[in-house]
């Protein structure tokens, strides 16, 4: 709440509440919010994780453990293989080399301290206090090491022109990511390490070093292979600068070779043969596993409940349709991007290509909502209000997974800590022409949205489904978050074409004079 | 503005509440079920039987208030767990109805600290106040202490410190009702009873003949009302022997099990290394049988070449530390030092007390925390002994799935401390250099001794915490806490040196 001081003079220049926290500077307080943010992460930690005490699969966090087991016991070759010593049927890795290499880093952790977890074969379904607590340190010490201190470049890249009075919030709101805390450091995964180096790409794009940018793109793409939701956003705009330049070729050339530079020294190990290649290739893109699993809130699985997809086409056709159907949602982005680049408008696009691909494209997870989600805490000064509502719709589109988890209550006080951070010091905005406040029906609707989601969270907790529709609440859950993740979309591709309106007029204006 | 105001203030505790709710699944003490146990007893059992059940070796030791608290508590305790308030099926009971329920009492019963800082900080201007919010609201102690290892001292500090603020308003007939109250419901606060009553007896009392005796009439019959309410129904059982004889177990030791960081490990040490040095030079001294450290056994406390110290002693010491303080509050009580001697009788009680534990230096820290916003010098000190303090608290949670909690607490509270003192003595120039983007210089600075002193800290975990498992394995295993208490124990006692100087200046 900015607060006015009593200065004599009469002028009433507001003295925000939190300046104290930032004004040693920027660095400063983000290590003092980091290490806030740490103490969450610790204390969520503390929780089960996914597959806790459930034999003989388990979950997300036993897939971890077996890939350190595979990959501290095996060569580097046999790993995206089937053998007798790698069953891939049981939890067979599915993401690209780089992860395999984090969890061979890792296995030699545990190996060092607790050699019961990762020993072949008998290691499976291994459970132990210390067992968790080091795999839980490992993700924290990836979440320090690399998503941290990219978000400090981006802080520092992002506000270097800008008043230093909110740069506190946006800290907290990049670091405090609900989303990214529950699944990471809750359910157990490793987003913070490819997020975190998509995020020093986007900060080295507002720099300007494009270099640096194709590196840790391609080093954030070789760890898991959903960061190429951006990839639109990044080509885009690449290209767009690049088609400025006096010698387009030449800078296309640069980074092109900076690219596949990066992607030979990661996947030097399967480049050997093309089967090799292929192999890894293989396993990333299951597309056995059908359009959709579970009850995820993009197109293909809300819409399944009128047209079912999977009984009316073969899956080589929904690839295609999919596929289509992905492109042509992120092309007025990239459009935009190609022919008008612009930082601020490369994070719109960020957002809108990420958001297209959650939305149309095949075999997408609840935890891909990461991916929007992510971009979205990059531009929440500029979008504070409908930022508010996505993260409530984000954190409600997983709510049936953290439940799986036992995680309700790290699900509930994250929800408390972001509305709280959130309105410790609400960003000012400036009134722009397109507002979808404007429109008669929305600020009902959304209300409404709300109620329908409160009730929903109450009745997924205490009702027991039909025998008819065992899932009929995940289906409601799922309807309700997708109807708010199209109304974001279409307001945030429509505010990153209206960039391109302003820098035309803009343009027609300097010419003029 | 007040509404505002208020605003901040409960943020400040959400934010804390979000922290406390996350720390439910976190390593509990034996203190979990003792609170347990004692909702079985005040449910089950009628009045008469409180205190002198023995079906858990978990006794009820509190005053009565306490007990009555416990009770109110069983009530809810029952609707959510009827298992939880059984004598017998509830023993050692750890479901997660139990957990989250005791938890979530402690998170509720903390509203009183709230309640105790919104009174404090009415007439206080913005930064100060958020900066005692912060210190009091979000002290790392408080939150190890009662949310992890379990208890309820921030229920029980929220009573003192309203009292203190009802002091600080003048009006000191609530003011000493209230201390009642507190004592009534933990008798250690009592340690602070001598200030009390030379202050309430100088300021409230000494207004001329008819309206002093008038007043004193007063203070004396409230006082004894709330004793009344507290041990009347024991008296009329005829059980009040029984009552005291809980309350004050002497068959301790003078230490507890983890050493406190106070006078006497000084004092220990000295013997240790006297008796070992007389021995090398060939004089034939006793080696002690039994350990300072005694727990639930043991009644003398073992020195081999040192006077022996009864539990008299630690109490004449303490009155005698207290003194100063107490002279200081004749000659001239003012409300606004009142915090200050409070916090002064509990340092003494701390260093000086018979079975003192280190929980107790939250009785000081957090009074302080009320002068430490008051001038450079108070922030400096505080600045140093709420971190040695905290640290002191570090064994209390020793299972390594806390350790990167504790040490992000303490790191988080520096910096918060660090941050909010130097905005608070930021020159003018610097206030304005901030409006324009740039950093500010501030007065705020740690001299070089406090400085080293700290690093220090750093050194004593890496030796206790790492150096010495890897090197030593499990021999010594005594080694790194009496590293730690030692430590900490130069750090408190510098405290009370320079309250003792501050006050008598």
């Amino acid at each position: 709440m900015p607060k006015k001081n009593h200065s004599g003079d009469g002028t009433a220049a507001p003295i925000d509440t939190w300046w104290w926290l930032s004004h040693k500077g920027t660095t400063t307080s983000f290590l003092c919010i980091s290490l806030f943010a740490l103490l969450i992460r610790s204390a969520v930690s503390m929780f089960p994780y996914s597959g806790a005490g459930t034999p003989p699969k388990f979950g997300d966090f036993e897939a971890q453990r077996h890939w350190m087991e595979i990959t501290t016991n095996l060569p580097a070759i046999d790993w995206y293989r089937n053998g007798t010593h790698n069953d891939l049927t049981y939890w067979g890795l599915d993401y690209p080399p780089l992860t395999a290499y984090q969890s061979y880093i890792h296995g030699l952790l545990l190996r060092f301290f607790n050699p019961d977890s990762v020993s072949l074969f008998s290691s499976r379904g291994h459970e132990s206090y210390i067992g968790k607590l080091l795999m839980r340190w490992t993700v924290l010490s990836s979440d320090a090491l690399i998503f941290f201190p990219a978000a400090l470049f981006f802080v520092l890249v992002y506000h270097r022109n800008r008043a230093k009075s909110q740069v506190a919030w946006h800290i907290a709101i990049i670091l405090l990511n609900p989303c990214l805390i529950l699944i990471d450091h809750g359910h157990f995964q490793y987003n913070c390490i490819s997020l975190g180096l998509t995020v020093g790409a986007i900060a080295a794009v507002l720099c300007g070093s494009e270099v640096l940018t194709c590196v840790f793109f391609t080093l954030a793409l070789s760890h898991k292979q959903m960061s190429a939701y951006f990839a639109p956003a990044f080509f885009s705009h690449l290209l767009g600068k690049c088609l400025r330049r006096k010698n387009p070729i030449l800078s296309l050339l640069k980074l092109g070779i900076a690219v596949i530079a990066t992607f030979v020294i990661v996947w030097w190990p399967y480049l050997h043969s093309v089967d090799d290649f292929l192999m890894v290739l293989s396993r990333l893109a299951p597309f056995e596993r059908g359009i959709y699993e579970d009850y995820v809130a993009n197109f293909w699985c809300t819409t399944s409940i009128l047209i079912k997809w999977k009984k009316l086409f073969t899956t080589p056709s929904l690839k295609f349709m999919s596929l289509a159907a992905t492109v042509l949602a992120s092309l007025p982005s990239m459009v935009h991007q190609i022919f008008s680049p612009s930082n601020e408008g490369f994070l719109y696009g960020l957002l809108n290509s990420s958001m297209a691909f959650y939305l149309f494209s095949f075999q997408v997870h609840e935890k891909s909502i990461l991916m929007p989600f992510l971009a979205a805490t990059l531009l929440a000064l500029k979008i504070p209000d409908h930022f508010n509502h996505l993260t409530y719709y984000a954190l409600f589109s997983m709510f049936p997974l953290l439940c799986r988890d036992n995680l309700l209550l790290p699900y509930l006080t994250l929800h408390l800590l972001f509305t709280l951070i959130y309105h410790s010091q609400l960003p000012k905005t400036k009134a722009s022409s397109f507002s979808f406040t404007n429109f008669p029906g929305y600020v009902f609707l959304l209300r409404t949205h709300f109620v329908i989601s409160l009730v929903l969270h109450v009745v997924y907790l205490t009702i027991q489904p039909p025998q008819k529709y065992p899932f009929l609440f995940d289906a409601l859950i799922m309807i309700l978050c997708f109807s708010y993740f199209v109304m974001f979309a279409i307001y945030t591709n429509y505010t990153q074409w209206n960039f391109s309106s302003h820098f035309r007029s803009a343009d027609k204006e300097k010419k003029q004079i | 503005m007040d509404g505002d105001r208020r605003h901040l203030l409960l943020w400040f505790f959400a934010a804390a509440t979000a922290v406390k709710l996350l720390l439910i699944p976190s390593y509990r003490s034996t203190d979990f079920e003792v609170h347990r146990n004692w909702l079985a007893i005040t449910h089950s059992l009628p009045l008469s039987e409180w205190y002198f059940d023995e079906t858990s070796q978990w006794t009820l030791d509190y005053p009565p208030f306490f007990a009555y608290f416990e009770r109110f508590l069983s009530l809810f305790a029952r609707l959510v767990d009827p298992k939880i308030v059984d004598l017998r099926l509830g023993l050692d009971y750890s479901a997660d109805s139990v957990v989250y329920f005791q938890r979530i009492t402690v998170i509720f019963s903390d509203l009183s600290l709230l309640f105790g800082v919104y009174r404090l900080t009415r007439k206080v201007e913005p930064l100060r106040r958020n900066l005692i919010c912060v210190l009091v609201v979000w002290s790392p102690g408080l939150l190890m202490v009662d949310h992890v290892h379990f208890q309820y001292n921030g229920f029980l500090l929220g009573w003192l410190l309203l009292s203190v603020s009802f002091l600080q308003d003048g009006r000191d007939l609530i003011g000493g009702f209230l201390f009642a109250v507190v004592l009534c419901f933990k008798h250690l606060f009592a340690v602070a009873a001598p200030v009390y009553f030379v202050y309430l007896l100088r300021h409230y009392c000494w207004a001329g003949l008819a309206t002093g005796l008038r007043r004193l009439v007063a203070l004396g019959s409230v006082v004894v009302a709330v004793f009344a309410a507290a041990f009347g129904p024991f008296i009329y059982n005829g059980q009040i022997q029984q009552v005291i004889s809980r309350m004050f177990p002497f068959g301790r030791g003078l230490c507890h099990a983890y050493w406190a960081p106070n006078f006497w490990v000084f004092y220990i040490i000295l013997d240790k290394g006297l008796a070992f040095t007389l021995r090398k030079l060939g004089f034939d001294v006793q080696v002690p049988s039994a350990s300072f450290t005694g727990g639930l056994v043991g009644d003398s406390s073992p020195f081999a070449v040192l006077p022996q110290i009864t539990p008299l002693t630690t109490f004449v010491m303490v009155l005698l530390a207290i003194t100063p303080c107490l002279i200081k509050a004749w000659k001239k009580p003012q409300p606004g030092l009142v915090a200050r001697w409070i916090a002064y009788a509990y340092t003494c009680g701390f260093l000086f007390g018979w079975h003192v534990h280190e929980k107790a230096s939250l009785h000081f820290t957090i009074p302080l925390a009320i002068v430490a916003v008051q001038s450079l010098e108070d922030a400096k000190h505080y600045f140093l002994v709420s971190i040695v303090s905290c640290y002191s608290l570090f064994p209390l949670s020793y299972e390594p799935r806390e350790y990167p909690i504790k040490v992000l607490l303490l790191l988080l509270h520096s910096m918060v401390m660090w941050l909010g003192f130097s905005a608070q003595y930021t020159d003018e120039k610097g206030l304005k250099e901030k409006k324009e983007g740039g950093e500010s210089k501030s007065k705020f600075e740690i001299g070089c001794v406090e400085k080293s002193y700290l690093m220090g800290l750093v050194l004593v975990e890496v030796v206790s915490q790492f150096l010495h498992p890897y090197f030593l394995g499990d021999r010594y295993a005594f080694m790194p806490l009496m590293l730690i208490s030692t430590y900490c124990a130069v750090g408190i006692m510098y405290s009370w040196i320079w309250q003792l100087r501050k006050i008598l200046t």
